[in-house]
């Protein structure tokens, strides 16, 4: 069952009139001039969506969130897609842009929101040039505008191009990115639903999220959530990357066995090499081992399985690779994305790079693995924002599932460093040649 | 792995930050909202800048996109250039150096013209991104227009090892391709087509099946879309066709100033590997 990227191949299905043609806008047709907001609202809360970027919180509650009444609502959507691994929002955003815009439409229409805001990365030159075009053609075509299609609803739409910062990824480091400043995380509460971008009710919804919504409302929501389980509804386009022979995205119906998507879609690792482990849900999601690999793919077992569906990025490591050069990357990125704004973020990040490259360099104890993993518990529900759960997550899951390799790696490390010429080791705190003598002042 | 490690680039007292115990001038004065009568500002940036400023309900905003214009104007975020933004926008240049500082995209230190970010995640560097990076520095070492840098995450770990030059996504890369991106933008031509992320198509294999449907595209659609179906029927690659551009000479190019449009010139000019690409960022 494709929804998302049905015949999502075909040639110019990027433009107006191939879009429409395939039936495109219909479903704005029919929620804007049959239903009332109200039906609409209905139709998305039946249809029992969670937003597809990472939280997983149900799309109609998101809504409904919102206070009523006549003022000035926005919708931001996010499409800054950072997230080490992800990669589906650019294909829908390159393919098929008109599906995310009339998404954007249709739940505008819902929320009672007149001004709308794509935040998309700014690395997705190509992506935003369509995206750029496409607004224009639906502008001109009245779908974007006051008074679309006849009915009362009016709406404005801007695309903004970020400029690099995985931080702005996270809604309320977004929307602080959005009024022009760094992209800070705010304190929450209070929620975006209720002071969010200019201090308005904000609806923040994922590309992939909103880009579902035409299709619901063509379906209705009750037959919508047929697909999927009952508490993971619908389908959901999945990044599959690393070792895999056959990387890409692909949309599976929620709940079905992880190994389908690895090993049945992609092909699994290279012949005579196995899965090591995974992440299922990005980089900031705890790894999984082989032997979880029949797990379920939807919200509710990958929680269960103490891990997390997030964005629905698949990253496969094979047993070539050792625990260790896959943790120092994935706490080298948090470390370099932090903002800086919470200290056990700032400085969790950094220590865990550091206890990582003592491992590497020979000079840590098996006992740095349980300080390692007393950091990351200091650092889980400490701040303003999850990037830094989002590290404490996988690395405190590589620590306890990997202990014993890590603890080889530490002992084979040190080993290796007895054997090489101390003489190269430069003492902290002592100037080398690189610096020269210190200023004299 | 070993234990000789490279050294520590070491400052004033110890320290590895430079520059932190050269002293402020506390006697001198923040500065201020530049004068826009004594702040000559290009026409074009201006007016970029009070276009984007139009779209938002607050003029700060625009901060980003006025950042991206005055770095395609001067080439990187010069003071200059910051002070030209504040003007219009009538911000400090503190408030626009600090937006600029936070964003991987913008540099506030002189860069070369064009931009290659090697994507060194994990999907990427799994599969060898890292002595791509390496290769990449080598093959740009000494050349004035190539800034070389790694990147996290580009969104693209479909083409991992991969690389974004210009803003166009080529991969997946080998060793080799180092030396032909620098080749290719020091004779400014469009960079590694055939392996250009703009042409693949979906790996879903239902999708796969489907797009055989399409068959060859017409010429018409052929020049409004790009995303898909450029190969002929039953060519299983992702590729747009041959790249004989590359092969030209420099009197050949001449004469023929693009190569032939198996593509969207006519809709997406920008994001061709050519000096345009960031002309609207």
């Amino acid at each position: 069952m494709k929804i998302l990227f049905d015949r999502i191949d075909e040639p110019g299905l990027n433009t107006l009139p191939v879009y429409e043609r395939r039936g495109g806008y219909q479903a704005l047709r029919k929620a804007l001039l049959e239903m009332t907001p109200e039906e609409v609202l209905g139709s998305l809360m039946d249809s029992g969506i969670r937003g597809r970027g990472g939280a997983g919180f149900q799309m109609g509650r998101k809504i409904s969130f919102l206070p009523h009444g006549d003022m000035d609502k926005y919708l931001v959507c996010n499409a800054d897609e950072s997230e080490p691994g992800t990669f589906k929002d650019r294909e829908i955003m390159q393919k098929s842009p008109h599906m995310l815009i009339e998404g954007i439409i249709i739940a505008s229409y819902a929320g009672g929101i007149s001004r709308t805001f794509i935040y998309i990365r700014g690395e997705y030159a190509h992506q935003a040039d369509i995206l750029e075009a496409a607004i224009a053609e639906a502008q001109e075509a009245g779908y974007i505008g006051d008074r679309i299609l006849g009915s009362d609803h009016s709406m404005s739409l801007v695309l903004h191009r970020g400029a690099g910062a995985y931080i702005c990824g996270e809604e309320t480091g977004l929307l602080d990115s959005l009024e022009g400043k760094r992209g800070n995380p705010r304190l929450k509460p209070p929620f975006p639903a209720i002071e969010g971008l200019y201090h308005g009710p904000t609806l923040i919804n994922n590309v992939e999220t909103l880009a579902t919504a035409p299709a619901i409302i063509r379906m209705g929501g009750k037959e919508y959530a047929k697909l999927g389980t009952e508490t993971s509804t619908g389908t959901k386009l999945v990044s599959v990357s690393g070792d895999v022979q056959r990387p890409g995205n692909y949309e599976i119906e929620l709940g079905i066995p992880s190994r389908d998507i690895i090993y049945g879609l992609c092909g699994g690792p290279d012949p005579g090499r196995e899965v090591k482990f995974w992440f299922p849900g990005g980089s900031s999601s705890p790894v999984l081992t082989k032997d979880d690999l029949d797990i379920p793919y939807d919200f509710d077992s990958m929680a269960k399985a103490g891990s997390m569906l997030g964005s629905g990025a698949i990253i496969v490591v094979d047993d070539t690779h050792t625990v260790l050069e896959v943790a120092l990357k994935v706490a080298k990125f948090y470390a370099h994305e932090s903002c800086g704004k919470c200290v056990p973020c700032r400085e969790g990040t950094n220590w865990t790079v550091k206890m990582l490259e003592r491992i590497q360099s020979g000079e840590a104890t098996p006992m740095d693995l349980d300080i390692m993993a007393s950091v990351q518990e200091q650092i889980i529900g400490n701040c303003l924002c999850v990037l830094g759960d989002a590290m404490a997550m996988p690395i405190g899951s590589m620590v306890e599932k990997f202990r014993s390799e890590l603890e080889d790696e530490i002992e084979a490390a040190r080993e290796r460093a007895e054997g090489a010429d101390l003489g190269d080791v430069i003492p902290i705190g002592v100037a080398d040649e690189h610096a020269g003598p210190f200023p004299v002042h | 792995m070993s234990a000789t490690r490279p050294p520590v680039p070491r400052f004033g007292h110890g320290s590895r930050v430079p520059g932190w115990d050269d002293a402020v001038d506390l006697t001198k004065d923040p500065a201020t909202v530049p004068d826009p009568a004594t702040t000559p500002v290009p026409a074009e940036l201006r007016e970029t800048i009070e276009a984007a400023m139009a779209k938002y309900p607050d003029r700060r905003s625009a901060a980003i996109p006025a950042l991206h214009a005055a770095q395609e104007v001067y080439g990187w975020c010069s003071p200059q250039a910051i002070d030209e933004v504040a003007s219009v926008m009538q911000l400090t240049p503190a408030y626009l150096t600090a937006v600029a500082t936070f964003y991987d995209m913008f540099s506030t230190v002189p860069k070369p013209r064009n931009d290659v970010y090697v994507c060194t995640n994990i999907s990427c560097s799994l599969l060898g991104a890292d002595a791509f990076f390496e290769a990449m520095l080598a093959a740009a070492e000494g050349n004035p227009n190539v800034n070389v840098k790694a990147f996290e995450c580009l969104g693209a770990c479909d083409i991992a090892p991969m690389a974004s030059v210009n803003g166009e996504y080529v991969g997946p890369l080998d060793l080799a391709d180092a030396e032909q991106i620098v080749a290719d933008l020091d004779a400014g031509h469009t960079v590694l087509e055939h392996k250009q992320l703009r042409y693949r198509r979906s790996a879903d294999p239902e999708v796969a099946e489907e797009a055989r449907d399409f068959g060859p595209p017409t010429r018409e659609v052929t020049d409004m879309a790009d995303t898909a179906g450029l190969g002929p029927e039953g060519d299983t690659e992702d590729r747009p066709g041959p790249t004989a551009a590359i092969e030209m000479t420099s009197e050949e190019l001449a004469d023929h100033p693009e190569p032939e449009p198996t593509t969207d010139q006519d809709q997406h000019p920008a994001g061709q590997g050519h000096e345009e690409a960031e002309k609207d960022q």
